[in-house]
């Protein structure tokens, strides 16, 4: 598969909590590139700082030191170098999470219209968004149900097309497939990918599921908040 | 898209029960000032239904509403006669218990000279005293109908007329009478004690006072001249319609007024305390999804204006439903309920501004959530 553009450039990104002695340090001088097309898996054991890194590259969390550059946009260099982070997740990034986190009182096609309709953009084309992606993911047919009614293999299907709604380049995914038996997470895993390489975007997932390994480009081990060979 | 609404339609049976029972809330606040205000009413009905502009009373006194007066019934004549008045009545003014259809009813008897001041303004229904007596027009609220009669001590009174809203300031709907019968109810003894008190010898003296004389002043003419004047006369008091007014308010119904008022301050706090934990706790319920939108890059006003809609929505509602509750079942009150535009209005401003209040400190919370709580299972 051809790669496109580094999306995600980490450098010597480090992460502790605390001070004296009670730091722990989550991150050691990691370093990480991810290029369009681009589907990669963090590993590793709890506490190994997967998710500190997910959070860092979602610009959730600030790192304590390093580089951060997202599609070509350096936002961190030992300090945040946008103030509005919210409108550059918006822009940038789509977050899928272990438990789809849908608003239990939208429907589907309004938990997926809703980026669109926060970024500002007219009604009719967050809707039109929501059911083209609805439809793509095979539950356009649930597009008026809310999250309540759904099952879990179609409600981690909207959050995937929530969070490719904007058309982000970036996709973080917290264990996507927890919920999900082996052949429904196989299919999201797919779909994901097929998605991302649509729309150019590089996909970045924290899992445990050894079902879904072989659906990645890359495997990438993290112990001790470091990077391990994969 | 508006998050709160949508919010609101998925919790829509949950909501409504919040509303309704803020709304219960909001009837009995708004009950006690109708009954604030009705007690303020009611106790300045009587004084503001004869339209004076003195009142004349025996010297030493403050009344006769605050304290009991008593002045010669001739005073009406040299108060009359006294420069700039165009016309006095005099007044008296006693309660009664009378038996009714099985029931006691407790009135305001007030004895007028018909076509002087002092008796009802507006007749609502039948019409004014024309026989010299044993006749009354009675409130409304007593329950009497025209062409009914009743008995007040010896005699038997046929109602001729009703009017509306003449109490005093216990509440006690009043009756017009004769100034005649009211002297009459008021000394004439009953038949056993009166044959008791001539076997005895006793002579029975009718003791020819009122309560007071009301005086109305010829336009351009100076009250406070007639006052002064009235004051120089060693046996009488004078006070004008403000100074009877303000006398009735600081201290017949003062304490009432106080009790009632605090209690209305304390529920005032109550609800505020009641509507700020229900904002709070809505917003807390929330702070996951309020989680996930920050991350999903949802703008801090999309979440202020979730939060702050909602309380508004909420206030208002429970406003609303409050007014409509207060006016359906103000009339069932056994007193007064005076709900004026600007209390109701008030009211709203006051739920609003603690609505707003209450939402921030939810808007407070939800701007310390972290996104990355979302992440969590």
């Amino acid at each position: 598969m051809a790669l496109g553009d580094i999306l995600i450039e980490v450098s010597n990104v480090a992460k502790h909590f605390g001070e004296g002695e009670t730091r722990v340090d989550a991150l050691r001088a990691v370093d990480l590139t991810v290029r369009a097309g681009e589907v990669i898996a963090l590993l590793g054991p709890s506490g190994s700082g997967k998710t500190t890194l997910l959070n860092i590259i979602g610009c959730i969390l600030a790192p304590s030191g390093g580089r951060v550059v997202l599609d070509g946009e350096p936002v961190f260099d030992g300090k945040w170098l946008r103030r509005d982070l919210r409108r550059l997740r918006l822009d940038k990034i789509g977050f899928i999470f272990q438990s789809h986190n849908l608003l239990p009182f939208l429907t589907a096609q309004e938990n997926v219209a809703v980026v669109l309709d926060l970024a500002g953009r007219p009604t009719e084309e967050g809707r039109a968004r929501a059911r083209e992606l609805l439809d793509y993911l095979e539950v356009g047919h649930r597009a008026m149900v809310k999250p309540a009614l759904l099952s879990g293999g179609e409600a981690q299907r909207v959050a995937i097309a929530r969070a490719l709604a904007n058309r982000p380049r970036i996709i973080l995914a917290d264990e996507p497939t927890a919920a999900l038996d082996g052949a429904r997470a196989g299919l999201v895993m797919d779909l994901m990918r097929k998605l991302a390489v649509e729309q150019e975007a590089c996909i970045v997932t924290v899992t445990h599921d050894e079902k879904i390994f072989d659906r990645f480009d890359r495997l990438i081990y993290l112990r001790d908040g470091r990077l391990a060979d994969a | 898209m508006n998050l709160a609404l949508k919010d609101i339609r998925h919790g829509l049976f949950r909501f409504v029960l919040t509303c309704f029972g803020l709304g219960l809330l909001m009837t009995v606040v708004l009950a006690m000032i109708g009954i604030y205000n009705g007690l303020v009413s009611d106790a300045l009905a009587v004084v503001k239904a004869p339209a004076a502009d003195v009142w004349v009373v025996e010297a030493g006194t403050k009344g006769p509403f605050a304290e009991a007066s008593s002045i010669p019934a001739d005073t009406r004549d040299a108060v009359a006669r006294m420069p700039g008045v165009a016309e006095a009545g005099a007044v008296n003014y006693q309660n009664v218990e009378a038996a009714h259809t099985g029931q006691t009813l407790r009135l305001y008897v007030i004895g007028y000279e018909p076509g002087r001041p002092g008796g009802p303004q507006a007749i609502a229904e039948g019409r004014g005293i024309g026989a010299g007596h044993f006749e009354l027009v009675a409130d409304r609220k007593t329950g009497l109908l025209p062409g009914e009669t009743i008995r007040l001590g010896r005699d038997r009174f046929t109602v001729v007329g009703l009017v509306e809203g003449a109490m005093n300031s216990g509440g006690d709907p009043a009756v017009y009478v004769t100034l005649a019968d009211a002297m009459a109810l008021q000394t004439e003894l009953d038949p056993a004690a009166q044959r008791v008190q001539t076997a005895r010898g006793a002579v029975s003296v009718k003791s020819a006072s009122v309560a007071t004389i009301i005086a109305r002043m010829s336009p351009g003419a100076d009250v406070d001249l007639l006052t002064a004047t009235v004051r120089q006369w060693k046996h009488l008091a004078a006070m004008t319609q403000v100074e009877q007014e303000e006398l009735l308010l600081a201290s017949v119904v003062d304490k009432a007024r106080r009790q009632i008022g605090l209690f209305l301050g304390i529920l005032l706090s109550v609800s505020a305390v009641v509507i700020a934990l229900i904002i709070y706790t809505m917003t807390m319920e929330k702070l996951k999804q309020i989680a996930t939108l920050k991350l999903i890059g949802a703008p801090d006003r999309a979440i202020v204006a979730l939060i702050v809609q909602q309380a508004l929505i909420l206030g208002a509602a429970g406003w609303g439903i409050g007014l409509m509750l207060i006016l359906t079942v103000k009339d069932y009150f056994p007193r007064r309920v005076v709900l004026e535009p600007f209390n109701v209005m008030v009211l709203a401003g006051i739920i609003a501004a603690v609505c707003l209040l209450s939402s921030a400190l939810g808007v407070r919370a939800a701007m310390k959530v972290d996104p990355a709580t979302a992440l969590g299972s």
